[in-house]
């Protein structure tokens, strides 16, 4: 199993008495872009924290590169070259591009002062890369005073920079413009291109079904759907899935449903 | 990919520009204290321009600069330390002792400041994992530690005469062509500060801490380490504070330090500082204790 970069068995996570994620075992391989779909409130986020290191899971495995990992953290994570674009950006918006771009990660040399002319040259090149270029802002500028579309942007950067091996992005699409989420797209096949792999959150079912090639659905914690892309035959195909899990009508026949899992 | 090249918004050239920018709140108040000064200097030329009213704040601004200058970092990661009051007298009282008993006023300096980087980490200790208000914490910790002092001495002072004729107190708080050393030595600590603030893997963490821990955490920042190192950096100023202040007038008293407590925190807002966290000026939070 030497193609498994990530894994996660039978986790768990409760806040206080409720259980945000009730038991998921899933994969990531390397080199493919898997969707994760699901309601809001289904337990995305959580799961994917789980995966960064933010949250420690109530019980189960998480397994990278085939072994088990102990004391997982947000730092550990980064370090086995997994980056993560959260939900909420995860920026400090009266600080500087630059230091958003390195934060935790700073280019320091000896006694541990920075680099900053190498961190001001990196964070230009990157924000040239991911194409979110402007001529009022400088790798100086304050996060704080960038638009939506742009922040992504800073977050997508510091997701690149140290060539990952898989970048998760959390709703990377909402809130941007259409031709923002072309270049997050653009963005998703480059790195699929270079081998690596992408965990694609979203709830715009279109989104994922462009560039997702397997799909997992999660449902109040729980994964109750796994489809590999040829094995679904359209968009529209997924979204009454969901509809079907989110207004369960009696008698109506679910697509997938020889491959459904628990179903409450 | 748009190959449109990022434009340098700070441009290299105009440094003096970006300090002023900086620097504004602080610098804004010590314009009206200089006119003020000069005011007051047209009023009565004798006391004004005597240069020994000046040397005297020469003597103290060193002192305070070793508490404004940590206490920017404190502000700075969101927290507040009350107790340095106390650090500064505990240190101190360290030092004071240990030269008392013969020992090498330099090791006695090294004693005082691992006292204060100890005390601080203890109050860095009850607020982080105790999950107790800095607010209380601190100003608790200030209370009990000096209370300690006083039980203990009995409100005796001590007197360091010999200080005078130890080479360390020529190298640390001795005349240099006039000029006060220890002057020299608070402004080193403040440039060595400033440039951890702004340039070095530390201050860059103090920064985005106070920012947003939240985000600091998921980009694997460890959050209460950093707050840790902070409060260890206050007690250790306090301390530098403390040995300087004892120096200078050759006695360590019980209440030493009690009186910098509102005068330090009133330097760093008045440098510029904002209360919220996040951002910070190590250089208006000196010139602010300058104008206090
Ligand atoms: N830090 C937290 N504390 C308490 N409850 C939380 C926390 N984070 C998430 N939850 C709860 O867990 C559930 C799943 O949330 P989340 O993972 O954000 O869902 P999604 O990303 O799929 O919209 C929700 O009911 C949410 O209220
Ligand atoms: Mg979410």
């Amino acid at each position: 199993m030497t193609n498994r970069l990530i894994e996660l068995r039978h986790v768990r996570k409760s806040f206080g008495s409720v259980f945000a994620v009730s038991g998921v075992s899933l994969h990531v391989d390397k080199g493919e872009v898997v969707g994760l779909l699901g309601d809001n409130g289904a337990g995305k986020s959580t799961l994917i924290k789980i995966l960064a290191g933010v949250h420690a899971p109530t019980d189960g495995e998480i397994l990278v590169r085939g072994a088990v990992v102990q004391n997982w953290s947000a730092a550990r994570s980064r370090a086995a070259g997994i980056e993560t674009v959260f939900q909420d950006r995860a920026l400090c918006v009266q600080q500087s591009i630059v230091r958003n771009i390195f934060m935790g990660r700073e280019l320091a040399g000896a006694f541990g002062f920075l680099r900053v002319a190498k961190q001001t040259q990196e964070a230009e090149r990157l924000m040239r890369e991911i194409g979110f270029t402007s001529k009022v802002f400088s790798p100086h500028s304050i996060v704080g005073q960038l638009s939506g579309g742009e922040r992504q942007g800073v977050a997508i950067a510091r997701a690149i920079y140290n060539k990952a091996d898989l970048i998760i992005l959390d709703e990377p699409t909402t809130a941007l413009s259409l031709t923002e989420t072309e270049k997050v797209f653009r963005f998703v096949r480059a790195v699929r291109e270079g081998g690596r792999s992408i965990l694609f959150i979203g709830h715009n079912i279109h989104h994922v079904y462009d560039i997702a090639d397997r799909f997992i659905v999660l449902d109040r914690g729980r994964v109750v759907l796994e489809v590999a892309r040829d094995e679904v035959a359209s968009a529209e195909e997924l979204i009454s899935f969901m509809e079907g899990i989110a207004h369960p009508v009696a008698g109506k026949a679910m697509p997938f449903a020889d491959k459904m899992r628990v179903l409450a | 990919m748009s190959q449109s090249v990022l434009p340098a918004q700070r441009p290299a050239g105009r440094p003096l520009r970006a300090f002023v920018l900086g620097n504004r709140a602080a610098l804004g108040t010590l314009s009206v204290f200089l006119v003020m000064i000069a005011v007051f200097m047209a009023a009565n030329p004798a006391v004004f321009t005597n240069w020994n009213t000046y040397n005297s704040v020469l003597v103290t601004l060193p002192v305070a600069i070793f508490l404004v200058v940590p206490l920017v970092f404190i502000v700075t990661v969101g927290e507040i330390d009350l107790s340095f009051p106390a650090t500064f007298g505990v240190s101190a009282w360290v030092f004071a002792l240990l030269v008392q008993a013969g020992l090498d006023p330099f090791l006695a300096v090294l004693a005082a400041m691992a006292t204060g980087a100890g005390i601080g980490a203890a109050v860095g200790c009850l607020i982080i994992y105790g999950n107790l208000s800095s607010l209380v914490a601190s100003l608790g910790m200030n209370f009990m530690l000096r209370g300690f002092i006083m039980i203990v001495t009995g409100g005796k002072s001590i007197a360091l005469i010999s200080l005078s004729d130890a080479p360390a107190y020529r190298i640390l708080s001795g005349d240099l062509y006039g000029l006060p050393v220890q002057v020299l030595w608070a402004l080193g600590f403040a440039v060595f500060a400033s440039q951890l603030f702004t340039r070095h893997r530390f201050g860059a963490r103090v920064h985005c801490v106070g920012d947003n821990p939240d985000s600091a955490a998921q980009m694997g920042i460890d959050v209460r380490r950093v707050r840790m190192m902070t409060f260890a950096f206050m007690g250790l100023g306090a301390a530098l504070a403390g040995v300087f202040s004892t120096m200078i007038n050759f006695t360590w008293w019980p209440t030493a330090g009690d009186g910098y407590l509102l005068t330090a925190i009133a330097a760093v807002f008045v440098g510029g500082t904002p209360t919220w966290g996040g951002i910070g000026t190590v250089t208006g939070g000196a010139l602010g204790a300058l104008i206090v």
